[in-house]
């Protein structure tokens, strides 16, 4: 018989079966879920959306876009990468190293490419349900003006996907967590800074403002903006759209590589 | 019926030795220039309890990884259950069940959430999972510890637990890399009766040890692997009658240079071994020889007459002991 | 004294082979100074200070970043290194089969954080200097006066982490450290608030040294400070016997 035929009939399929995995952890997990992905996030969004906010607003402010508003798709989409960015370093270098989650997992029928689909969907889903909590409130609070901004998930499903399989890739070739701490102390932080979250990147002196357009999360915030604000752009958008999916294809063919290459000797 | 193995394999149907589960020739396995594995053959029947003894390094772990499909093969042929690892990996680690020897428990998960989640890996249906699990705990004597997290759990548990996770498809091979290296003598006891039972209820038993004692204890055959070769093969008693002698007299002495003694009491046996502290001199009779050790004039600090084991053969064949 | 100063030296010879974290864990609040201060600064102009004076939002935001620096630095080892010597590496208890007691430990282990926030507070104020946001020569006192801030955070880590059973508990202690960090007058000031909850903000160590911090390097001082330094003083000693009582508990039960 064919084995293709076989892999088929199989349900649910190997990388439903590593998801159901995460979700398992998950319910463990949820209270550094909340705070991570939705208490913190909040906080910065009230804290510098109204307080700093007070300040910003006084003169011509963004365009005539309260501060609140300008940010709080920057939040969401920050928030985002930090969760793909964080729940692919340590937890996948530990599922190779310290736990072996994935050495038993690939004992199994489970083989490396559902490894990997199915971690990254789990991350995915965690930043996305953190992603609707957070996007509900900014309605309430009135911080997203627009009924588009439920499409600025699209760009949290997208920036999470970007983030998370570059960093499961750099995850599953390090020997140590040294270089997490280097990835998100010169990575993810300054991009969280600089690349449209706070202020937009035409602030930034017009020498590194190309730097900005090559970074993933910029397109995100551009993206998730113009969806909260109502002021979607089909040339613009699809754009960005584009660019992160680059980003989440060549960050899972990099990923399974990796892993496969570490895995399987 | 603890014994869950038992509901899928019924012991007998298929005589031991007939049908061959797993079939090496000339295996190898190499990383990059290092060859850990040289060209082995082996074939383990349904039924049996197959042994690789051999020290640190002789590439134990390395077959036992091409058997479980999570490592490629680098040379010569294997085939699992009738079928090629390159090609059908997914569906023969269907049909396994492996205990690594590095634990791969889930500290994350509870002792049951980890029996359910490796359940779930196989596709195995939510409801049977959970029925595998509770009987499983049992098996493995842990259910009071069921919603206990791993971590906690002592090092003869979690290999319980491991082998209890490795059953959860009942598998018809069950690999286990030193099962209890690592574990105090009241904990190793535990687990071979454990493995005992899973024998007896049919399923097919593939060890690796460097202990010559649970050799002794659990195979019905095994091989001798010395630097990625098999030195080796047969029953422990055939290779203890073909590679050693009935009996072994051991005279220990107390100076660090032992082969005056031995050039004095050389053939009263069949051979002499000169080891750090003693002399090993191979014998039918130990009493007989350890006699004419004394009408020789030497004076050991203490002598002992014990019979062979697979320690022995070991030394035969590679010059060198199995536990260093 | 002697003892703990053994407990530094083991420090630093585990941070001659860590100095990547060492070094990059200065630059956070440098890239805030920057990001907050420098590009948003520049739609936000200029802020009156309560003493009248009007000064820039980066240097505003300076000071703060610069007690913010003395707080990370501090907090990090005594909340996470702290313990992973407590629970993994029994390192202390390593320490306590030689004449080493809590004691030491405690004042060692502070004494440490204390180095780095030091240097991490001084790398910071030559930033600021050289970025022109220092306008007072009483910021010769800012690095002395951001001890005080990481002899709070170091004791309140401490303290903290003698609680904590596991790394998920350390979500408990983030959750402390960001609305410190956002909402301590960092980023605007504390008539921003309502004045109903002000006094909120009051009980933030953090708010105390920023306004320390702020003063020196503004060069809007008066006796208010010493003030504030109290509460620095007080806090901190509190936590640090605290933290000593609970390490004794901790190690020699
Ligand atoms: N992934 C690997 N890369 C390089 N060398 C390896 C690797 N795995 C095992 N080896 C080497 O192969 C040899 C055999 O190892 P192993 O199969 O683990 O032996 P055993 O299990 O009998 O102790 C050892 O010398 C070991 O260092
Ligand atoms: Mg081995």
């Amino acid at each position: 018989m064919d084995p293709t035929l076989v892999a088929v009939r199989e349900r649910p399929r190997p990388p439903l079966r590593v998801l159901e995995y995460f979700l398992v952890l998950l319910r463990r997990t949820f209270r550094g879920t909340i705070f991570t992905g939705f208490l913190s996030p909040l906080l910065y969004l009230v804290a510098l959306g109204y307080g700093l906010g007070s300040l910003v607003d006084r003169g011509q402010g963004l365009d005539g876009v309260p501060y609140v508003q300008f940010i709080a798709p920057g939040i969401l989409v920050a928030t985002a990468m930090q969760i793909g960015v964080f729940d692919a370093s340590y937890p996948v270098l530990g599922a190779i190293r310290w736990d072996r989650q994935y050495h038993a997992m690939l004992a199994t029928p489970v083989g490396v490419r559902d490894v990997v689909t199915g971690h990254i969907a789990g991350i995915t889903l965690r930043s996305l349900l953190s992603a609707v909590v957070f996007l509900v409130v900014a309605y309430a609070l009135r911080a997203v003006p627009s009924w588009t901004g439920v499409l600025s998930l699209v760009a949290v499903l997208l920036v999470t996907v970007a983030y998370a399989t570059p960093m499961f890739a750099i995850a599953a070739r390090a020997q140590t967590d040294v270089s997490f701490t280097l990835v998100f102390r010169l990575g993810v932080i300054p991009m969280f800074l600089f690349s449209g979250t706070f202020f937009p990147v035409s602030q930034l002196p017009t020498a590194i403002q190309p730097i900005a357009y090559v970074i993933p999360l910029w397109h995100g915030s551009s993206l998730a903006r113009d969806a909260t604000l109502g002021t979607l752009s089909w040339g613009m958008d699809l754009l960005h759209v584009g660019y992160l999916l680059l980003w989440c294809v060549l960050g899972g063919w990099l990923a399974t590589r990796t892993l496969r290459r570490r895995m399987v000797v | 019926m603890s014994n869950p193995a038992s509901t899928t394999h019924t012991p007998g149907v298929l005589p031991t030795g007939t049908e061959v589960l797993i079939e090496a020739v000339g295996l190898r396995k190499t990383f990059g220039d290092f060859v850990a594995v040289d060209g082995i053959d082996v074939q383990v029947h349904r039924g049996e309890a197959f042994g690789f003894l051999g020290p640190n390094g002789a590439g134990k772990s390395s077959t036992m990884r091409m058997i479980g499909c999570v490592s490629p093969v680098s040379g010569g042929s294997l085939r699992i259950l009738g079928m090629d690892p390159a090609l059908d990996g997914a569906r023969i680690r269907a049909r396994l069940g492996v205990v690594p020897q590095q634990d791969s428990l889930d500290g994350e998960l509870t002792v049951r959430d980890n029996l359910y989640v490796y359940g779930r890996y196989f596709g195995i249906p939510r409801a049977e999972c959970r029925r595998m699990a509770t009987e499983l705990l049992e098996f493995a004597n842990l259910t009071d510890r069921a919603d206990s997290l791993v971590d906690p759990l002592s090092g003869g548990m979690k290999r319980r637990l491991t082998i209890a996770r490795a059953l959860i498809n009942s598998p018809e091979i069950l690999l286990l890399d030193e099962p209890t290296t690592g574990l105090d003598p009241q904990a190793r006891h535990v687990l071979w009766d454990r493995l005992f039972r899973l024998k007896r209820s049919g399923v097919t038993l593939v060890l690796t040890t460097h202990y010559m004692d649970e050799a002794e204890q659990l195979c019905d055959r095994l091989v001798v692997m010395d630097k990625g070769r098999i030195a080796a093969e047969g029953s422990p008693r055939s290779l203890i009658e073909q590679w050693s002698t009935r009996e072994v007299l051991e005279l220990r002495f107390d100076e660090d240079d032992l082969s005056p003694h031995a050039r004095r009491v050389e053939g009263i046996g069949e051979r002499v071994e000169v080891l750090p502290d003693r002399l090993l001199l191979y014998v039918d009779d130990g009493e007989a020889a350890g006699r004419a050790v004394h009408e020789r004039g030497v004076r050991p600090l203490s002598s002992l007459v014990r019979r062979s084991t697979l320690e022995d053969v070991f030394l035969r064949l590679t010059g060198r002991s199995l536990v260093d | 004294m002697s003892l703990a100063a053994v407990v530094v030296e083991r420090n630093v010879v585990t941070y001659r082979r860590q100095w990547i974290a060492f070094l990059t864990g200065f630059l956070e609040p440098v890239f805030y100074l920057f990001s907050l201060g420098l590009g948003l600064g520049a739609l936000i102009g200029d802020i009156t200070l309560p003493g009248g004076q009007v000064v820039s939002y980066p240097q505003y935001v300076a000071p703060a970043m610069l007690a913010m620096a003395a707080m990370n630095g501090a907090v990090f080892d005594a909340t996470y290194n702290m313990f992973f010597k407590l629970k993994h590496a029994h390192t202390f208890d390593a320490m306590l089969a030689t004449p080493i007691g809590p004691r030491d430990i405690a004042l060692g282990e502070m004494a440490w954080s204390l180095v780095r926030s030091g240097i991490y507070v001084t790398g910071f104020l030559l930033i600021s200097l050289a970025m022109g946001l220092v306008r007072s020569w009483w910021a010769l006192l800012a690095v002395p006066a951001a001890t005080l801030i990481g002899f709070v955070f170091s004791g309140l880590g401490m303290a903290a982490t003698s609680w904590v059973r596991n790394y998920v508990d350390f979500d408990y202690i983030q959750m402390a450290l960001v609305p410190l960090t956002l909402l301590s007058a960092t980023f605007f000031p504390i008539e921003a608030y309502p004045a109903q909850v002000r006094w909120l903000v009051e009980l933030s160590p953090l708010y105390h040294g920023v306004v320390i911090e702020r003063g020196l390097m503004l060069g809007d001082v008066g006796p208010g400070l010493l003030v504030h330094a109290a509460v620095l003083v007080v806090v901190g000693s509190i936590a640090l016997w605290v933290a000593r009582r609970r390490l004794a508990h901790l190690l020699l039960k």
